[in-house]
């Protein structure tokens, strides 16, 4: 029992589990509201989105990269597949313009995996620059605008509950989307490719040192490029759902998310040199960031408040597993610290 | 043979040592003469000249605080918000301060200019103390501050913009001296001779150059890393609260989200600019250069109408990616065209 709880202080999930869950209660003992199924399933749909990115960004982070270009890769390929159907007045189902989309999100996301895994180029550089170059495609190619109106069949899947949770007290409801169920599709199938194959162990060695893991046989630049693709592809499943679930598109509107999704992953034990972090961390620290943005009304704080508790809780967040990281093996760090340079 | 040789020898080594440098000039030329073959009269007047040079400082100025801190191997993504929350404190001081006609007391502005400054540097030293003493990466700290900056910016003018300021501040930013030059441009060339003194003439710039090469080595031979961080990021957060009050004086409002595109064009002009993101190598003559070419592009499409304005985005990060496979190139001695070099 002793080992557990002592293997379990070293990791830092159980932290953000508790914060998680302070959070929570203090925000039912404010409200009384929160504990409500309404109000759980409100936030659970409010993740749908996020979440996705947030496995995405997930994954880009453990193999060492940074990832900011997949707000605009998502915009774009949601853009274009909306556009497309519209144009060809698409009638039918959900699963073609997944289909479409995806593809789009693949096509863009091996642009990013061609610069960054083929060429050896910085995540952060490369991403930055592809961000501005999709955002730039979208609006001055494609001239994007937005449409009032989306294909029936997303539309449809973007009302259609998976079921609706009632408040017994106040009468208020909230749907489930459908789009929850892609949401737990991408987390199964990231699980599965980062836990059980070589792939995504790959993707774990390539984060803690990619010298070791291309001497260990793992291929560098084929792993990366398959990353940036799954991570296009995840991204554009992500934009196409909000589009859905907002039953209009707005081509600019998901730009600027890139920068909170991050703190969440941080906020959840990945380290942002790559090599550590579990999905359960990430998970718990998009969460907490989407609870904190969504129950700002319910706690009784103006909403103008928001921006200085998100960033108060990154810098708080980041500040306390740092301290923990130095303070845990400072001997242990220095030298491998010293190590890395002296192979640079 | 020699002596034919010698010349080309030593201008190939002066490329090589500046290679951004001339890229980026060879890059400005090729625009200029194009702007001069298509839209000559509407490019080249001394109003447009003028306007160009008037809008580039505010975000050059925040570029520049982002190169120092790139130098030492970390980033200041915070430099907006800080320029926000000056601009929007400034602001709000000067309507404080403003007399019933309008007009401004004659200290008004020289003492909201140095509580502003004051701002800046301690937002700044706040980013250096989270960055050297707690040792958050720079990337994550920023980040946070930055919301935080927003959020304290938004809570103060509860997401409004101010507005309705005495005139006398806009109309002496917006000025030009003798006529002539804008004076923003001012700011931002006194602001980047100040840079390029402290890197290039001071040990304080060559000890910065050392801890974006190595930080442990610079810390074994005796470098107070954690002062010069803090002071690295006290200048980036002056950098940023000038360019906070020159935005303040072009848009003669404040809001808690003006230039939020900025961040993001900032990092790119200081990457475009040659400095290197994991630290230790850049100069400003690079940067400075970058902030130029990116404000022509935006200027000089802005001239065909019949070209959508958002193509620049799409060109600039295109030159971003272009030039980073240019460095993979030369760096790894391949050549498209020709024999391999020998190394």
């Amino acid at each position: 029992m002793q080992k557990v709880i002592k293997k379990l202080s070293r990791r830092n999930e159980p932290y953000i589990f508790v914060v998680l869950l302070l959070l929570c209660v203090l925000i039912e003992i404010r409200s009384g509201q929160f504990f409500t199924p309404n109000n759980l399933v409100d936030i659970l749909s409010a993740a749908v989105v996020p979440g996705i990115f947030a496995v995405g960004a997930f994954m880009v982070i453990v193999s060492g990269g940074i990832d900011v270009s997949f707000p605009a890769l998502a915009s774009l390929s949601a853009y274009a597949t909306t556009s497309l159907l519209l144009e060809s007045n698409y009638q039918g189902g959900i699963w073609l313009p997944i289909l479409i989309a995806v593809g789009f999100g693949a096509l863009l996301g091996a642009f990013n995996g061609l610069f960054i895994g083929h060429f050896g180029l910085p995540a952060l550089i490369v991403t930055l620059g592809s961000s501005s170059v999709f955002k730039g495609f979208m609006q001055g190619t494609l001239n994007s605008r937005q449409f009032a109106v989306i294909p029936p069949g997303m539309k449809n899947f973007g009302l259609s509950p998976l079921f609706i949770a009632t408040n017994p007290q106040s009468g208020l409801t909230a749907r489930m989307p459908v789009s929850f169920l892609a949401f737990l599709a991408v987390l199964i199938v990231a699980y599965f490719l980062l836990q059980r194959t070589m792939f995504g162990r790959g993707i774990y060695a390539i984060g803690g040192n990619e010298v070791s893991a291309h001497r260990a046989g793992f291929s560098v630049r084929r792993t990366k490029f398959g990353m940036y693709v799954f991570v296009g592809m995840i991204s554009s499943l992500a934009g196409l759902m909000r589009t859905c679930m907002m039953t209009q598109m707005h081509p600019t509107n998901m730009l600027g998310m890139e920068m909170n999704i991050i703190a969440g992953v941080v906020l959840g034990g990945t380290a942002i040199t790559g090599g550590a972090g579990s999905l359960t961390g990430c998970m718990l620290g998009t969460v907490l960031i989407v609870v904190v943005e969504n129950s700002m009304i319910l706690l009784g704080v103006p909403t103008v408040w928001k921006s200085v508790f998100v960033g108060a809780l990154i810098i708080v967040g980041t500040g306390v597993s740092a301290v923990q990281v130095a303070r845990a093996n400072r001997v242990h760090v220095s030298k491998k610290a010293a190590l890395k340079e002296v192979r640079q | 043979m020699n002596a034919t040789r010698k010349p080309a020898a030593r201008l190939r080594a002066l490329y090589r040592r500046d290679r951004h440098v001339w890229r980026l000039s060879l890059m400005m030329v090729v625009w200029m003469a194009f702007m001069a073959i298509t839209r000559f009269e509407k490019f080249y007047t001394l109003i447009n000249v003028q306007t160009m040079f008037a809008q580039f400082p505010e975000f050059g100025l925040m570029a520049l605080g982002i190169m120092v801190c790139m130098i030492t191997g970390g980033i200041d993504l915070s430099v907006v918000g800080v320029a926000n929350l000056t601009s929007i404190l400034m602001a709000m001081m000067m309507k404080a301060l403003a007399t019933a006609d309008g007009g401004l007391p004659v200290y008004a502005i020289p003492l909201s200019f140095a509580l502003s400054m004051l701002m800046g540097a301690i937002a700044g030293v706040f980013n250096g103390a989270l960055v050297s003493k707690i040792r958050i990466p720079p990337i994550l700290a920023t980040l946070g501050t930055s919301e935080l900056f927003t959020g304290i910016a938004i809570v103060a003018t509860n997401g409004k913009a101010v507005s309705k300021l005495p005139r006398v501040y806009a109309t002496s930013i917006n000025s030009k001296l003798f006529g002539l030059i804008p004076v923003q441009l001012i700011f931002f060339a006194a602001m980047a001779l100040v840079i390029w003194y402290l890197l290039a003439r001071t040990t304080y710039g060559a000890k910065i150059y050392m801890i974006g090469t190595s930080s442990t080595a610079a810390r074994f031979s005796g470098i107070k890393t954690d002062l010069l961080l803090i002071k690295t990021y006290m200048l980036s957060g002056l950098c940023a609260a000038l360019g906070g009050m020159i935005m303040l004086a072009n848009y003669n409002s404040a809001r808690a989200d003006y230039g939020t595109v900025y961040t993001l064009q900032c990092v790119l002009i200081v990457v475009l600019g040659g400095v290197n993101p994991s630290g230790g190598s850049g100069r400003i003559s690079g940067v400075v250069l970058a902030i130029l070419l990116l404000q022509m592009l935006q200027t000089g499409i802005n001239r065909f109408p019949e070209i959508s304005s958002y193509y620049i985005s799409l060109i600039w990060g295109g030159v971003l990616i272009l030039i980073m496979v240019l460095n993979y190139f030369t760096e790894n001695n391949i050549r498209l065209f020709g024999a391999k070099r020998r190394v």
